[in-house]
């Protein structure tokens, strides 16, 4: 059994490490819809991932955050990705590997990946 | 249609930490004597009023204004008839809902339990102001995760500091194996 020890031990490790997350405006926030509509769809994984690689990558300028239902259930699972100062993007029918195509190309790069967006997704 | 039990759980938890719940008590109760499995959500948001846990089951009710389905919990109702089980919410206003869902474990249509540790992973994760009770049993063992403890011991340091999140996911798999001996449910 893991015990409670280990966290204390981490603790300890920790002490005075730790800065306040600063939410200021030249954030990028990811956001997952994680309503009954995207979690049937498969939007825990994609939250998941992201969210680990952000935090292993130390991309302290990301933040991933999860919504509820975004109106458009049928596109599920749904990533927004919202940049100070652009436009909205919305990526659709998102899995673990397009999450991570997305996060190499737009987070990373700085290139929208169109292939998987709203915009040009073929309706 | 969900296709793991833990997902069903996810969505409902969610519809707690939405409530504005500040405990939200999960068990997975799994006894394999008398071929049971038992879960319950019990949180002490809002609560619903009579009406709204009338119209609950019912797809065509939601709170949500974007779309007019709510399918969350009729999706975990019919996961748990279609496994000859029973389904059950109580809710009082001002108080907390608790849902309880009961499966028979070696029915033929019960769904599988799926990536438990990764549901309660992502609720502790992305819901910090929220604590969480985590309860796993199979048969005579269990272990329980209670974020209120572990932010005792931490002091300030936030649950989704990346080693703390590490700790917590190897916490919640580590001993799920050594409750259940690794069984598939």
């Amino acid at each position: 059994m893991k015990s409670l020890e280990e966290l204390k031990a981490i603790r300890e490790k920790m002490q005075g490490k730790v800065g306040m997350r600063s939410e200021d405006s030249g954030q990028t926030r990811v956001i997952v819809g994680m309503a009954t509509c995207g979690i049937a769809s498969g939007a825990r994984p994609v939250l998941n991932v992201l969210s680990d690689e952000v935090q292993k990558r130390g991309m302290s300028n990301v933040v991933v955050t999860q919504t509820g239902c975004i109106g458009l259930c049928q596109y599920e699972p749904i990533v927004e990705v919202l940049e100070p100062g652009k436009e909205k993007v919305t990526y659709v029918k998102m899995n673990v590997d397009k999450a991570m195509e997305m996060l190499e190309q737009h987070l990373v790069r700085g290139h929208v990946l169109g292939k998987y967006t709203l915009n040009e997704t073929k309706l | 249609m969900m296709t793991e039990i833990s997902l069903n759980i996810l969505d409902v938890a969610e519809n707690s930490t939405r409530a504005k719940a500040s405990l939200v008590e999960i068990s997975v109760l799994v006894d394999t004597r008398a071929d049971r499995l038992t879960i319950i959500i019990k949180d002490d948001g809002c609560g619903m009023t009579e009406e709204q846990l009338r119209q609950v089951e019912d797809p065509f009710f939601t709170t949500r204004t974007t779309r007019k389905v709510g399918l969350g919990v009729p999706f975990f109702k019919m996961a748990a008839l279609s496994a000859d089980g029973d389904f059950c919410i109580d809710s009082k206003v001002g108080e907390g809902t608790r849902v309880q869902a009961e499966f028979r474990l070696d029915h033929i249509d019960r769904m599988p339990l799926g990536d438990i540790s990764g549901t309660i992973y992502t609720l502790i994760h992305f819901h910090p102001e929220v604590d969480f009770c985590y309860t796993y049993r199979y048969d005579d063992r269990e272990f329980v995760l209670d974020t209120r403890q572990m932010k005792d011991i931490l002091g300030g340091i936030p649950l989704d500091t990346p080693e703390v999140a590490e700790y917590i996911r190897e916490y919640l798999t580590e001993n799920k194996v050594d409750v259940d001996g690794g069984a598939i449910i």
